[in-house]
């Protein structure tokens, strides 16, 4: 099952490095993976994807949190919450297909950011599965590039993740 | 500051290599009397000290080295403490911070060549940050689960022309790493559960006991519950085994009775133990009767490889107290062990007597009568260090600890090479006692360089090298999976082992039949001021038994060559 695992890690050179590194050592996959600093300048925030039975993401959590550079961590996945990914796409837009591609990204309430007499750069936010769907849609008509940021997640309701 | 910092934090001796990157460092420990230093000959030899050190006494060993070989050099001692979860500190020499990522002469990235096999890593940026890092290092390394700090020093923060103000941290906190002590009261109480209805329990106790100094409470438990104990190799002596409820230790070459019993069992309370494969043997097949207590300080231990029923996380010493406590509190009667206890010693008279075939005269020497006649002339109160191999099973299995703290062995890693450095360390800080290595041919050469430091230093350990002129474990698995094809696990051209000795000005003795056994165990045995070396000729064909089936339950074992479960 996939899960969503966002964690609190020391904003230092190196942490990143040791969950990486982590997940490759011991053999667990990753899917994404967003990481940024937070309001706090000493912690950053780190979101992971990854695919595992109920086993496997008990080990990958544990292990997490034995690192010394995770501060705390939670698995979205377990309860209500919120999944946003950003995905910026350049996609053929000449003749019949630039109208096309105009109306498949309302469709998806996506925006064209940018414009050339060939070519529309479409910025599409949503849950993965929006992302795919998108990608889907306008693959006829000619992907030239895409760029995901990869999953951010938030929990629903009053449940922080914070010191 | 580094050496300032050494001697608050009562550390006697440090092991280690100079070189360019150190050398400030160096210096500033040439000029102070507290910190004393011990020049290894060759970097790895110093982190198995420092790893010995620390198993003997608990409290972390410090290993210093320069940065590039220096460093990688010491990877293999930094990763052997790593498996067994040894406390060490090891600080490494750094090119000066401006030339770092130039891959300037001798520098390598050594926190990210450790990253897997450390526990934590810190690089120092600044110079007034030095008291702070390495006493975060020194809790870090040292509590919880213990385990190997890297520390990285660019030269430049190590200069002698910048001074600042040194205050010894006496406390450091981290927020993000809080070792847990006490055991959750719901978890035991469903743990003592199991055990007073448990009709066929086993302890199985491992390092962990050992670590967190539990013996005590580990004994008083299996006295009152009169449940049969079962300690692992790393946790051999953390259970006395002159002690009728100790049963040995398990796995792939552990005795038939441990085997059987924690097979059969309907209960395993494992103590600060981690089910690794070479006891488990295959997972799917192992004790498929038991609900299993674990208890482990570390979370990520617990079901990693065997399911745990009632996981406890928590320090051996308290759970383990918080449990004679609450069997104290008991008003019901324990399910009697008597048809249990039956059972258990029928396997044990089953192979009583059948362990071995001692020599017949005119034969050449079997290595377990020698482990046994060390056994006796050390009185079972040695330091018992050891390289890897059969050798190392050998001594496992036929010298009995009754104390913890006694047995020393890379268990987890099985480094070659580790006994001789590992033996020096435990001799140099407990010179009044007898500090035995058994090794081999094979792995003694791997690290013999250190007798040079053994002269140095004045450290007279006792060396016991069973010698059968071929690397003896890969040999045995040759012999049982290759058709005994010995591709390259023979040892030719040995040297002369008196001679290369001697050249050190050591004494060696030749043991090659029975009648030189005791004379010679006797001579080398006298004092515990002169470093011996036994080179005891044993016989190459001998294999370790029992042997677990590969792929098999723990109860299928090879017992002899011509025996099996």
């Amino acid at each position: 099952m996939r899960h969503i695992i966002s964690m609190l890690l020391e904003n230092e050179p190196g942490a990143l490095s040791r969950v990486v590194g982590l997940f490759s050592q011991r053999n667990f996959n990753i899917e994404t993976l967003n990481v940024a600093p937070t309001d706090d300048p000493t912690l950053s925030r780190l979101t992971v994807t990854t695919h595992g039975d109920e086993r496997i993401i008990e080990q990958i959590t544990k292990h997490l949190n034995r690192l010394i550079d995770v501060v705390k961590l939670v698995d979205l996945t377990e309860g209500a919450h919120i999944e946003r990914e950003l995905m910026l796409v350049k996609v053929k837009a000449q003749g019949s297909a630039r109208d096309e591609v105009k109306r498949t990204a309302d469709i998806f309430r996506a925006q064209i950011v940018d414009v050339t007499p060939s070519v529309y750069t479409v910025q599409i936010t949503g849950d993965a599965t929006k992302m795919d769907a998108f990608l889907q849609a306008v693959t006829p008509l000619g992907v030239l590039e895409v760029a995901r940021t990869g999953v951010s997640g938030i929990a629903r309701g009053d449940k922080v993740l914070s010191l | 500051m580094i050496a300032r910092f050494l001697k608050d934090e009562g550390v006697e001796y440090i092991y280690g290599y100079p070189g360019g990157a150190a050398l400030h460092i160096y210096d500033a420990l040439f000029r102070q009397d507290d910190v004393k230093h011990i020049l290894v000959r060759h970097e790895q030899a110093a982190t198995h000290m420092a790893d010995g050190y620390a198993r003997a006494s608990g409290k972390p060993g410090v290993v210093l080295v320069t940065s590039g070989p220096g460093a990688t050099n010491a990877v293999t001692g930094i990763a052997t403490a790593y498996m067994d979860s040894i406390p060490m500190v090891v600080l490494c020499g750094q090119v000066a911070s401006h030339l770092i990522g130039e891959d300037a002469f001798q520098e390598t990235d050594i926190v990210g060549v450790t990253r897997p096999i450390v526990k934590h890593s810190f690089s120092i940026r600044h110079p007034s940050d030095i008291p702070t890092v390495l006493k975060k290092a020194f809790y870090i390394a040292s509590s919880g689960r213990p385990g190997p700090v890297v520390i990285d020093i660019p030269k430049d923060m190590t200069a002698p022309t910048e001074r600042y103000e040194y205050v010894y941290p006496r406390k450091v906190k981290l927020r993000s790493y809080n070792p847990v002590s006490r055991g959750h009261t719901g978890q035991i109480r469903k743990a003592v559960d199991l055990m007073m209805s448990a009709r066929r329990p086993v302890i199985f106790a491992g390092g962990g006991v050992i670590t967190g100094r539990a013996s005590e409470a580990l004994t008083a438990l299996a006295h009152r519950l009169n449940i049969p104990v079962i300690t692992s190799l790393m946790g051999l002596g953390a259970f006395p085994q002159n002690d009728p409820q100790s049963l040995g230790w398990p796995g792939m070459h552990g005795s038939y009775e441990s085997n059987m019993a924690m097979h059969h069992s309907d209960l395993v309370l494992g103590v600060g133990v981690r089910f690794d494969d070479r006891v488990t043997n295959n997972v799917n097949r192992f004790c498929p009767d038991a609900r299993i207590v674990h208890i482990d300080v570390d979370p990520s231990s617990i079901s990693k490889t065997v399911h745990a029923d009632v996981p406890i996380v928590g320090a051996a010493d308290h759970v383990l107290n918080e449990m004679l406590n609450q069997i104290g509190q008991r008003t019901e009667a324990q399910e009697p062990l008597d048809e249990w206890w039956e059972t258990i010693n029928a396997w044990r008279d089953e192979r009583r007597g059948k362990l071995y075939e001692p020599a017949a005269a005119g034969e050449p020497l079997k290595p377990q009568q020698v482990v046994e006649a060390v056994h006796r002339a050390t009185h079972g109160d040695a330091y018992v260090v050891t390289d890897v191999g059969q050798h190392q099973m050998f001594a496992a299995q036929y010298y009995k600890f009754n104390q913890p703290n006694r047995w020393v062995s890379s268990s987890g890693l099985g480094t070659m090479g580790y006994g001789l450095p590992a033996a020096m360390g435990i001799k140099l800080n407990y010179p009044d006692e007898h500090v035995v290595l058994f090794t081999g041919e094979g792995s003694f050469q791997m690290m013999m360089q250190e007798l040079s430091t053994c002269k140095q230093f004045g450290i007279p350990v006792k060396i016991v090298n069973l010698n059968n002129a071929s690397l003896g474990m890969v040999r045995q698995w040759q012999d049982l999976n290759y058709k005994s094809r010995h591709a390259h696990s023979y040892m030719e051209s040995l040297p002369d082992f008196e001679k290369l000795i001697e050249a050190y000005g050591f004494k060696a003795i030749t043991v090659s039949t029975a009648e030189q056994l005791e004379p010679a165990l006797e001579e080398a045995f006298r004092s515990k001021d002169e470093l011996v070396f036994l080179d005891i000729h044993v016989d190459p064909r001998e294999h370790v038994y029992p042997m677990q089936v590969p792929q098999g339950a723990m109860c299928d074992m090879l017992l002899s060559k011509t025996e099996r479960t």
